[in-house]
């Protein structure tokens, strides 16, 4: 079925390119439609077909190894934001699901945060690479991609959690104080377990959150290495290699692909034992 | 004890939120902290009035973006749900589509369109921005269309009532909770994208260029007061459409 | 602890409990209830909706605390019996965990006692014996009936042998056959275990059935009525549903009920009390 939408894809590309305006289409003098030439869109067949040329005329490299290569080091940077930010987000979930002052302090604020463009912060996250020094640490101007990833996966990591925590049956609490069971133990033998439903989804939100945090950065600063850099310089070779910069493009749904694959293989393994939801 | 409850949830946050900036404040003065690494909040309110014509136009810049794409990606997407709801097959296409385009940065699409439109226009944004918001806007509400309580369906099946009956009284009824819950979540990312978009170069007249151009120029304080702008560009946009989800809960008990 | 021998299981004296006091949402749960149960003694509480029974029943857990009066179990505080973990608890959803095996549901008291994996093995075993559960151990709870949930239920509260059972309709949910069974069941485990058991009910012949004496409560403020004894001695089986005492008993409860609203010249319908 998914070979089928792709093909569909193509196909209405394809389309496009034998119907549409050569210079793109005005209306109310903007142009709306765009260009269909094979400058601004190439032929699909020339983008794969790219991805066996090398990089850069003269040289060995071949394009897909440099995209691989990209998207490899974008996608390290993505796990670490990704790690960090799914620990400060589960650690800042039990504070508040234990400390009601917390939670009523900070809650709002979480919410808030989904709502706001934090990736406004980006540049300024990104500038503290290479200027910042803590006693004998430098700040690796890579971490600041990391941080940025990191801080788009813990909110919605945090708030799932929080939801999860909480989620647990009445009965089921007071199943727990039947044993006088303490509340770390209530935490690990029934708050956990009863939240993981809730922190699948979470979990997947924080993974993408985490590659746009990453990517993001890379493209604000053109961090070297990462994939969001080589989008943005084959882009400007655009006039002259139309089908450089998707190669790049592909490269990087891939990178999202992958990331959130791992983090549907892991979720798989957290819900193994649980019974399946029908669906209506 | 409720009125007290209530009080105590408006309180709390806020004593958090001056605590914070309090701390946040002395932390800069009392550690002599690099203008470049954080900037305090008193200088960054002092840059905000200093430069709210700017800032505004450069919020504008990047609303009006964003709104252009709000709006036509959910009239597109509203469109496409019925159509999706009529045809059923149609779903199984794009639903997988539409799932893993979630896990994709597809902004990065940007650079592609700037190429397919000429540098100068901000129609690869606002194009970004509608494609974002219509499958939001198609998954939810499509939902919405066919996740009908088979009841009702029966119901209206028992009255020989035509597809399109169904369609207007049981399915679109059903839908409405669904497009407020896919605006929430819409709205927002409107303007996240719109703001992403801004960094693929082009017109730099938005406040994601802004920024960047103020941190180039170490105007740290500045860049601080335009993320302030964003925010609650971010926030007004939020804030819309709870007021028009509101709007259409009238005497309905949630 | 006193020096003074206590020989019942749960003692509960004068004990009140009023919930919100003092404000609009004022509620009399409970008014001076006096009740000693002995050792190894089946106690059914009855009585309309809003009576107070399943109220007593956490005043003895200790998951309330009274708001006069004091309450006793084996001989300690409420309190102290919770810590001590003298009792174990039965409420009418099962309340299993869902990612946890059938086995791992009965050792989950044991693990909180610090239980070694070998001994909780080895108890779990005992209990899914007990409970005629056997084959499994290794299942999910989603995949087992809803009375097979129950039995589980029960093998956990009873994993650690307490002396105590305190159960809060547990078979509510279930099907009129099953129940039967499992009432039945019910009685041969506690015989194996000498427990004592309160037991809380909506149905006179539940009660009737399980119990040597079923406490009659009064709807709020909740007292107690009555305590009718019931002599079916206690050896009961299939039988005991038809035999005349069985009948007579269930009269007696219903008349108790009933007996509430006795002042009232239009006698209605008890609320919330079953008479099948």
């Amino acid at each position: 079925m998914f070979a089928m939408t792709l093909a569909l894809l193509v196909a209405f590309w394809e389309l496009y390119k034998a119907i549409g305006p050569q210079d793109g289409g005005m209306m109310f003098g903007v142009r709306v439609l765009p260009r269909a030439n094979d400058t601004a869109m190439p032929h699909v067949s020339t983008m794969f077909s790219r991805y066996g040329r090398p990089e850069v005329r003269g040289s060995d490299k071949k394009i897909w190894i440099v995209v691989l290569s990209g998207a490899w080091f974008s996608l390290r940077l993505s796990l670490v934001g990704f790690f960090l930010g799914t620990t400060i987000g589960i650690g800042l979930a039990v504070l508040m699901a234990r400390f009601t002052t917390v939670r009523r302090g900070l809650l709002p604020y979480l919410v808030m945060s989904q709502t706001v463009p934090l990736i406004a912060l980006a540049p300024l996250v990104v500038s503290w690479g290479g200027k910042l020094e803590i006693g004998s640490f430098v700040w690796p101007r890579w971490l600041s991609a990391s941080i940025l990833g990191t801080f788009l996966a813990f909110f919605p990591v945090a708030v799932g959690t929080l939801r999860g925590l909480t989620s647990s049956p009445l009965a089921a609490v007071e199943l727990m104080s039947s044993y006088a069971a303490s509340w770390r133990q209530t935490l690990f033998k029934l708050r956990f377990p009863a939240a993981v439903p809730f922190m699948v989804p979470a979990l997947k939100l924080g993974a993408s959150g985490a590659v746009v945090g990453v990517v993001v950065a890379e493209i604000s600063t053109g961090l070297k290495g990462g994939i969001g850099r080589l989008i943005i310089e084959y882009a400007r070779e655009a006039t002259g290699d139309p089908a450089k910069v998707f190669t790049a493009v592909f490269g990087a749904a891939a990178l999202g692909l992958t990331m959130s694959g791992l983090v549907a293989f892991f979720d798989l393994f957290l819900m193994r034992n649980r019974p399946r939801e029908t669906s209506t | 004890m409720k009125t007290l409850d209530r009080v105590k949830n408006i309180a709390t946050p806020f004593v958090f939120g001056v605590l914070f900036l309090a701390l946040w404040e002395s932390a800069v003065n009392g550690f002599d902290l690099k203008p470049y690494f954080l900037a305090a909040p008193s200088k960054i309110m002092e840059q905000f009035l200093n430069n709210t014509t700017r800032i505004w136009e450069a919020t504008a810049v990047s609303g009006s973006n964003a709104l252009v794409g709000l709006v036509i990606g959910t009239i597109l997407g509203i469109a496409m749900s019925f159509i999706l709801s009529r045809f059923r097959f149609l779903s199984q296409l794009i639903t997988p589509l539409a799932i893993s385009l979630n896990a994709i940065p597809i902004f990065v699409l940007v650079a592609v369109l700037n190429n397919m439109y000429s540098i100068t226009s901000e129609i690869p944004r606002r194009f970004m921005v509608t494609l974002v918001v219509y499958f939001i806007v198609l998954v939810n509400v499509a939902r919405g269309l066919t996740q009908v309580s088979s009841i009702q369906v029966e119901l209206m099946r028992s009255y020989a009532a035509s597809e399109f009956a169904i369609l207007r009284k049981v399915r679109v009824p059903n839908a409405i909770p669904y497009l407020f819950t896919a605006l929430k979540v819409a709205a927002p990312a409107s303007v996240i994208t719109a703001f992403v978009s801004e960094y693929f170069g082009g017109l730099q007249n938005g406040l994601g260029s802004r920024i960047t151009s103020n941190i180039a120029n170490s105007k740290n304080a500045a860049a601080w007061a335009y993320v302030l702008g964003a925010c609650l560009l971010g926030l007004a946009f939020y804030t819309v459409s709870i007021i028009l989800e509101s709007l259409t809960r009238k005497g309905q008990t949630k | 602890m006193s020096a003074v021998v206590n020989t019942s299981a749960v003692e509960v004296a004068g004990a009140s409990k009023i919930f919100n006091e003092g404000t609009a949402n004022q509620v009399d749960a409970l008014l001076d209830v006096n009740l000693t149960i002995a050792p190894g003694e089946f106690v059914s509480l009855i009585g309309p909706s809003g009576c107070g029974k399943s109220t007593l029943l956490r005043l003895i857990a200790n998951l309330l605390e009274p708001t006069q009066g004091a309450i006793s179990v084996n001989g300690k505080t409420s309190a102290q019996s919770r810590l001590d973990q003298d009792y174990g608890m039965a409420f009418q959803q099962a309340g299993l965990f869902d990612w946890r095996t059938v086995s791992k549901n009965i050792e989950l008291p044991l693990e909180l006692k610090g239980w070694d994996k070998k001994k909780r093995a080895v108890r779990a075993a005992q209990m899914l014996e007990l409970v005629k559960l056997e084959e499994f151990g290794n299942m999910y709870p989603w995949q087992l009936s809803g009375g097979m949930q129950q039995r589980v239920a029960i093998a956990r509260a009873l994993a650690a042998h307490p002396p105590l059972l305190l159960m809060d309709e547990p078979f509510g949910a279930l099907d009129e056959m099953t129940r039967e069974y499992m009432q039945g069941e019910l009685l041969r485990i506690c015989a194996e275990t000498s427990t004592t058991v309160v037991f809380v009910t909506h149905s006179i012949p539940e009660a009737v059935y399980l119990s040597n004496r079923v406490v009659v409560m009064s709807p709020r403020p909740g007292r107690i009525l009555e305590v009718i004894d019931v002599n079916l001695g206690s050896k009961r089986s299939e039988l005991t549903r038809a035999a005349d005492g069985f009948f007579r008993s269930i009269t007696s409860v219903r008349e108790a009920l009933r007996g509430t609203h006795a002042d009232h010249v239009a006698s209605t319908a008890i609320r919330g009390v079953e008479d099948r």
